[in-house]
């Protein structure tokens, strides 16, 4: 049993604090829900019936009510994930979605088409930028020309380290190391294959290309 | 001549943006009367620990929102307090035999309505940061839009009656309506146009409480028809600088559906239902 204190807390939070509650559940069980203004019952109560919850309310005083939702055996609840996934499809960019899973995709050691030199120097400059944000992708994968920047004496190695060092999963084409005789050059990350490839692409929620 | 005030707290981070969209809701209380806006005067409150550069770019939303309206600001004032206010006073000018009232609904009429509603579950998604982008600026777009396209069109046509929905929802605003006019207003809830996944936020429990007062207010006189409950909690959405809502002959509808669309506003028009004799209820959701 959860239980989540939104006394105190205007709409819509109360409303947040139980589908987060929701997400932590995960499975069956129960969450008590405590609010203080009839408006967060009733949007509790619809938030969590709609997740497929079964939802009473009552009032336990003046100012003070209780929300139960119960979540039953074999009841698929709508997490923050399937959420997240049923956002992405109609091209959301909320926090929850961004922060899911990002990955930065590299297919080349140059950014742009035009001047080759330029293109290099684009190139480090926005590994670099990926340094600076915020949030950090989860992933960034590197295949055909991309291989080169990963490898000894890149330009950006010392970039692409330091987004490992905080995280950030390095993933290579072994294939594209092969073609370019790299394989023992290696500095960053690990080698991956194309199903890994295809699959992180797939699962990604939002796919970011220089 | 018309002379009509209206101001409120931001609903939109964008100073700008909030400029635009308290601008246009102060404006539409001229068009909603059929007139047209000749002089406006800004109404600020501003709080002094913030930077007046925001304050500055409340009042160029507001200005060129008048200016849009093609209507002459002329000043203004502004106190100092704890949040930010801005909105206008406004004067406009109607010919006295085309002045639209809220109480001439006739059975027979149709019901168009010139902008989508939704905005105050959009709202109330984005203040809980699970609001899309896109829907986020379809409603931020939709506030700010002018209802002056809307009246203009409107101008060749006989209105038999007009009202802005606001913040009693459309339905409330539709209680009003028929009461005043002693008939029936019949809402086809699919084909009013709603701001697009508001349906989805409602169905998430993003509902502010204005929705459920609105409800309340609304429920005694509503034939509810088993509608889905989605559809309850957006007609009672609150809605800020919402569209207008016309009531016109059945001859007309047409005609008035053609000039709302050559004049290519920004929002969606669309037709929700029609007039009927008073039945036992006010309201009847099909």
């Amino acid at each position: 049993m959860i239980t989540v204190n939104a006394m105190g807390d205007a709409c819509p939070i109360p409303v947040i604090k139980t589908k987060k509650a929701l997400g932590e559940l995960n499975g069956p069980g129960q969450i008590e829900v405590l609010v203080d203004n009839e408006t967060a019952v009733r949007n509790v109560t619809k938030m969590a019936e709609n997740s497929g919850a079964e939802v009473s309310s009552e009032k336990l005083g003046e100012g003070k009510y209780r929300v139960n939702v119960k979540v039953g055996e074999g009841v698929s609840v709508e997490t923050e994930q399937t959420q997240r996934d049923s956002e992405n499809e109609c091209g959301c960019t909320d926090e929850m979605a961004v922060r899911g899973n990002t990955i930065v995709v590299v297919s080349s050691d140059k950014m742009g088409e035009g001047d080759e030199e330029l293109g290099h120097v684009l190139m480090k400059s926005f590994l670099f930028a990926v340094t600076q944000l915020d949030e950090l992708p989860d992933k960034m994968v590197f295949y055909n020309g991309g291989a080169r920047l990963t490898v000894e004496g890149s330009p950006a190695l010392e970039d692409l380290k330091n987004l490992a060092e905080q995280g950030v999963e390095i993933m290579t084409c072994g294939t594209c190391l092969d073609f370019y005789g790299l394989k023992e050059k290696l500095a960053v990350g690990t080698v991956t294959n194309m199903y890994s490839i295809v699959e992180t692409m797939q699962q990604a929620d939002r796919v970011i290309r220089p | 001549m018309i002379q009509t005030l209206d101001f409120f707290t931001p609903v939109v981070d964008d100073p700008y943006m909030f400029g635009q969209i308290a601008a246009a809701n102060a404006l539409s209380d001229v068009y909603a009367m059929g007139g047209v806006p000749k002089v406006a005067l800004n109404i600020v409150c501003f709080p002094n620990c913030l930077d007046v550069e925001i304050l500055g770019e409340i009042l160029r939303g507001g200005a060129d929102k008048v200016k849009e309206a093609g209507a002459v600001l002329a000043g203004g004032h502004s106190v100092q307090d704890d949040e930010p206010k801005y909105g206008l006073s406004v004067t406009g000018f109607v010919h006295p035999d085309r002045i639209y009232k809220n109480s001439g609904c006739r059975s027979g009429d149709v019901l168009i309505l010139t902008k989508q509603i939704g905005s105050g579950v959009v709202n109330t998604a984005v203040k809980a940061q699970m609001a899309s982008e896109q829907a986020a600026m379809e409603t931020a777009r939709v506030m700010a839009s002018l209802n002056r396209k809307a009246g203009e069109a409107a101008a060749g046509h006989t209105i038999h009656a007009c009202t802005d929905v606001t913040g009693f929802g459309l339905l409330g605003h539709c209680v009003e309506m028929a009461k005043a006019a002693g008939v029936t207003l019949e809402i086809h809830v699919d084909d009013v146009a709603y701001m697009k996944e508001a349906k989805d936020y409602a169905r998430m429990g993003l509902v502010p409480a204005g929705a459920y007062r609105n409800r309340d207010f609304a429920d005694p006189f509503l034939d509810n028809g088993n509608v889905e409950e989605v559809y309850l909690d957006l007609l009672c959405d609150p809605q800020t600088s919402g569209g207008l809502l016309f009531s016109v002959p059945g001859s007309e509808a047409a005609g008035l559906l053609d000039d709302l669309r050559k004049m290519e506003m920004d929002t969606e028009v669309s037709v929700i239902g029609r007039v009927l004799e008073k039945q036992d209820k006010l309201i009847r959701l099909r």
